[in-house]
């Protein structure tokens, strides 16, 4: 006589199938990743692979029919005072993005990790994220409206009386213009806005990551406030600001939306490649244009993962 | 002798939960001082009001005879020993124990040096260039140790400095801060919720219970004599006596203590004795540690090894000398 040591649980076919993937789990990983894995590897990565074949043909300049034969002849295109204009613009507004966003953030979100508690915390959440809940569009072309010559920040300057620091502003060479929406000053005003709740969540998660008594081990040991500010918190705070600047810098860098709406008319790289490909037809181009933003971000990706912005995610 | 903190009705409420409530206290320089008592009890909220994360809501503190109410702690002369050490992990074990220097503007090499030398006094001469990550938790502790003497504080306080430590290390750790207490001659407070390294440790005990000291002496006063059922209880175990059954072997109707190691079993031929049925007994190596009920209520005892421990269930007669039963406070 057989001894069952099963507890009697019928063996039906979702019995079977569970026992089956008690006995292997990897199968079941493997059942669970196959279809992600498939969207990932042939849709995004596949892409990506062809459009760095794109970038390595050229067009022809008489025919404008793409060539597709091996050539460096597009990625030296790139080095034309034009394309590097474009290059340079979009790398300085997005490092200026990064670092303005950085110092915007830092307040709020110490204040979310150090003293808000309770509703207080919840409000600080709403408040962050509400922002992300309505469309990218809406807001961008509602800060066209504010920034406008017409709009209500000129008004109120005007009720301030102070119309004159904005025609200041205005003023200034390169980063002036005839209004606000029309000048590198709004472009990044509006960047600043949109990308700021990407910095402030890293910054406030690696903020309350420090914990408390470290705070009062500094003070303990005799460090002012401020000392413990530069010399424990910053410190401990930091990957989190990297990691919240690769956000803001890959996002600024990449977007073609914003400074097409608001800014003066010249062009930012993702711009350029919307022109390229679209109106000039000239895909290799575009392609190339494309992967100066990756190469760019791989080399800030692996300078961020030294500075342990990881840890912090 | 100089008083290094004193406590005046002393109190800290939360809201309704008074953590502190009506202390007083006096610790003596160059004192090793404990404040022991179960979780909750208020020890750790003293502690943290001497070191000043923490100001009392009412009463005074004085700190070798200066008022400490509103001094932050970055103006007092007092370190601290954090229960989880808290080292600065971004910073190497040597820059952590250089850390109060730096901030007081010590040059980089006298700083390194005296860091140097404090690590070599908690007997980690050369772990300087390591992170606190590296270390084991023996070794963070000894690194916590010489982070907060570096700066010659005159009193260092001790927040559950052995508790993450294993038994062996415990102890190793205990003779040690015993001896570098003697050797420098700082006054020492620390708190622990273990009886034994209090006893063992201390000059002077305070037992803590609901944010109140119960009582406070040298180590010897609060184990023979205490006061209370919870000192009694909660410093090393304790038979709890009844009235009824006190008043039946010394004539005074009062709560009393009879430590167990003081009880022993009669012989079987003995006549007088408190008569008792045995319960259980447990062989603990060197002595079998023995509970009896008698008169409803439990009664533990020691018995030396090698004596024969008789059946459980089977009647036996309790041997203790009645002066070594100790009258207690509590009401009746």
């Amino acid at each position: 006589m057989s001894v069952a040591i099963t507890s009697g649980h019928s063996i039906g076919l979702r019995a079977r199938l569970a026992d089956k993937f008690w006995r292997q789990p990897n199968l079941l990983l493997a059942v669970l990743l196959v279809p992600p894995m498939l969207w990932l590897g042939v849709v995004y990565v596949g892409s990506l692979l062809a459009l760095l074949v794109q970038s390595f043909f050229s067009v022809d300049e008489m025919s404008g029919v793409v060539v597709r034969e091996f050539t460096l002849k597009t990625y030296g295109e790139l080095f034309t005072p034009t394309n590097l204009d474009i290059i340079l613009r979009t790398l300085t507004m997005a490092a200026v993005v990064t670092v303005a966003a950085a110092i915007v953030a830092f307040p709020i979100a110490y204040f979310a990790a150090r003293y808000a508690k309770g509703k207080w915390k919840a409000l600080f959440y709403l408040g962050v994220m509400m922002p992300l809940w309505s469309s990218y569009l809406v807001k961008v072309y509602s800060w066209k409206l504010i920034l406008a010559k017409e709009g209500i920040l000129t008004w109120i300057f005007a009720k301030l009386h102070l119309t004159f620091v904005l025609d200041a502003l205005l003023s200034i060479p390169t980063i002036g213009g005839n209004s606000l929406s029309v000048s590198y000053i709004g472009t990044f005003l509006v960047f600043l806005y949109v990308w700021l709740p990407f910095m402030i969540l890293p910054v406030q998660a690696s903020l309350e990551r420090v914990p408390s008594n470290l705070i009062e081990a500094s003070a303990d040991l005799g460090a002012l406030p401020n000392q413990t500010f530069r010399k424990v918190i910053f410190p401990l705070a930091f990957p989190g600001i990297v990691a919240g600047s690769i956000f803001t810098f890959s996002l600024t860098l990449g977007d073609y939306i914003i400074p097409q709406i608001i800014g003066s008319s010249r062009l930012f790289i993702g711009q350029a490649v919307y022109a390229q490909q679209g109106t000039a037809g000239n895909i290799p181009l575009a392609a190339a244009l494309t992967v100066v933003p990756v190469v760019i971000m791989v080399i800030y990706l692996t300078v961020a993962r030294k500075m342990g912005a990881f840890d912090a995610l | 002798m100089t008083v290094a903190v004193q406590f005046n009705a002393v109190s800290r409420h939360y809201g309704a939960v008074r953590a502190v409530d009506g202390v007083d206290l006096g610790v003596g320089e160059g004192e090793f001082f404990a404040m022991l008592g179960p979780s909750g009890s208020g020890k750790t909220t003293c502690l943290r009001l001497i070191a000043g994360f923490e100001q009392p809501t009412s009463g005074g503190i004085e700190i070798f005879g200066e008022r400490a109410e509103g001094v932050p702690p970055y103006r007092r002369n007092v370190n601290t020993v954090f229960q989880d050490y808290a080292l600065f992990p971004h910073l190497t074990v040597l820059e952590n124990v250089a850390y109060g220097l730096m901030v007081k503007g010590v040059k980089r090499e006298d700083r390194l040096k005296a860091a140097d030398d404090a690590l070599a006094m908690v007997k980690l001469p050369g772990y300087g260039s390591r992170t606190p990550a590296q270390l084991s938790g023996g070794q963070r502790q000894r690194v916590a140790l010489a982070r907060a003497l570096v700066n010659k504080p005159r009193v260092l306080l001790l927040d559950e400095p052995l508790g993450a430590l294993d038994l062996k290390l415990r102890e190793q750790m205990q003779e040690e801060l015993k001896t570098l207490q003697k050797a420098l001659g700082i006054t020492f407070i620390f708190v622990t919720h273990d009886q034994g390294e209090a006893l063992s440790m201390a000059d002077r005990v305070a037992v803590f219970s609901d944010g109140k000291i119960v009582q406070a002496g040298s180590p010897a006063e609060v184990y023979g004599k205490p006061r209370t059922k919870f000192v009694a209880d909660f410093v090393g175990s304790s038979n709890i006596l009844s009235p009824d059954l006190t008043a039946w072997i010394s004539g005074q109707r009062r709560w009393a203590s009879l430590r167990p190691e003081q009880v022993s079993l009669a012989g079987e031929t003995a006549k007088d004795g408190l008569e008792a049925t045995l319960v259980a007994a447990h062989y603990l190596g060197s002595t079998t540690r023995f509970v009896t009920e008698a008169g409803g209520q439990r009664i533990a005892g020691m018995l030396d090894a090698g004596v024969a421990t008789p059946e459980i269930g089977s009647t036996v007669r309790l041997a203790f000398d009645r002066n070594d039963l100790h009258l207690l406070e509590d009401a009746v």
